[in-house]
């Protein structure tokens, strides 16, 4: 009995069912574990011979970024910005505005400066916006995101070099790694996260499956 | 620091800690009290002043962004209080306890200075941060209404 059920336990095991955010992508290799506040870096995606798969793995990984409410909460699918773990709406109310900065009265400049306020734990980097509304993720898989960065009808113009510095040394992105206060920081740092996006643009910058979950 | 600001039309010149909140800077060394200190967290508007026109919640911004730069308190809005805003106020009676009136009065002209005839979603929108505690929402609205030449009560 045990023996016959043995073949769809290791299965199970290599397919990462039991961890969702640590286990690395699904499929046949098994990638190194890593704490849920922690990046792989490139090097851990080499045992993956295919290089499309590889490529469609490590954005996987950068996808724990990208889908980190952290980086979220500014890029609502709506007009309202969201804020905190739990994704709430932005409290006090603010919109988007005609420029993704705000209305008048309410913009974000307002009251979010160019750091973190340690007193105030207002939260704060250089142009501190929301993404337009064409690069919302809010509610979007990681495939969904993967294609929308590449778009460069929906990514600001960008070709693909200037993706991969955007993410590995904007101001605005880095922030995510110095939420200041007693927030969450997204995993890994900026540095590691650069180099899983290069490595996924070196790579052919495969997107994974709609189903497809890191 | 020397921290240079033209506040309410005057050069001033301030040897304080750069990371001073601005509200400090004016009530505490300048000794213009008309800006409240509500929440010291950006999240109820009693604070706010216009940097260069544009409306920022003093308690959180730090006093070197203001370097170089423009600052207009209620002090400096209108003089003798005759802003059309400050008259509707008074004619229909808005405040309360008055305490957060400042803060509205600074955001309602920075809207109307942007949108002179502001629709009442407009108004919601960009008075959002502005907590009135005694709820004297409904008069505000039909002040910055009053002040634009708009009915007062239509919606």
């Amino acid at each position: 009995m045990h023996q016959r059920l043995l073949p769809f336990a290791v299965a199970f095991v290599l397919a990462g069912c039991g961890n969702p955010t640590a286990d690395g992508p699904k499929g046949p290799t098994a990638l190194r574990k890593v704490a849920p506040n922690e990046l792989r870096a490139p090097s851990d995606f080499a045992s993956i011979e295919d290089t499309r798969e590889r490529s469609r793995a490590l954005f996987l990984e950068a996808s724990r970024v990208f889908t980190h409410p952290r980086c979220v909460n500014c890029h609502p699918n709506g007009d309202i910005p969201h804020q905190g773990m739990n994704m709430q709406l932005h409290d006090p109310p603010s919109v988007r505005g005609p420029d993704n900065h705000g209305v008048v009265g309410m913009e974000c400049t307002s009251c979010h400066q160019d750091k973190n306020q340690e007193l105030s734990r207002v939260p704060g980097a250089p142009h501190w916006a929301l993404a337009p509304i064409e690069m919302a993720w809010v509610g979007k898989s990681p495939r969904q995101i993967c294609e929308q960065i590449k778009d460069p009808k929906r990514n600001g113009g960008k070709a693909l070099a200037a993706i991969v510095e955007h993410n590995a040394h904007d101001a605005l992105v880095g922030w995510g790694w110095h939420p200041g206060a007693d927030r969450e920081p997204v995993p890994g740092t900026q540095e590691q996260f650069g180099a899983i996006v290069a490595a996924w643009a070196e790579s052919g910058a495969e997107c994974p499956a709609e189903g497809a979950r890191p | 620091m020397s921290v240079r600001i033209r506040v309410n039309g005057v050069e001033k010149t301030l040897d304080v800690d750069p990371e001073m909140p601005l509200l400090w800077a004016l009530r505490d060394v300048l000794g213009l009290t008309g800006t409240k200190y509500g929440c010291g967290q950006a999240l109820c508007g009693a604070c706010t002043v216009h940097l260069d026109g544009q409306v920022v919640r003093a308690c959180v911004t730090p006093v070197r962004r203001a370097d170089g730069h423009a600052v207009t308190t209620i002090e400096g809005l209108a003089p003798e209080g005759s802003h059309p805003l400050q008259r509707a106020w008074v004619e229909l009676g808005v405040p309360q306890c008055g305490f957060c009136q400042a803060g509205q009065i600074m955001t309602a002209a920075a809207l109307l200075k942007a949108k002179p005839k502001p629709s009442d979603d407009e108004i919601d929108q960009s008075m959002a941060g502005n907590l009135c505690r005694c709820g004297a929402y409904p008069r505000i609205r039909a002040a910055i209404r009053k002040a634009a030449g708009m009915p007062e009560g239509e919606r």
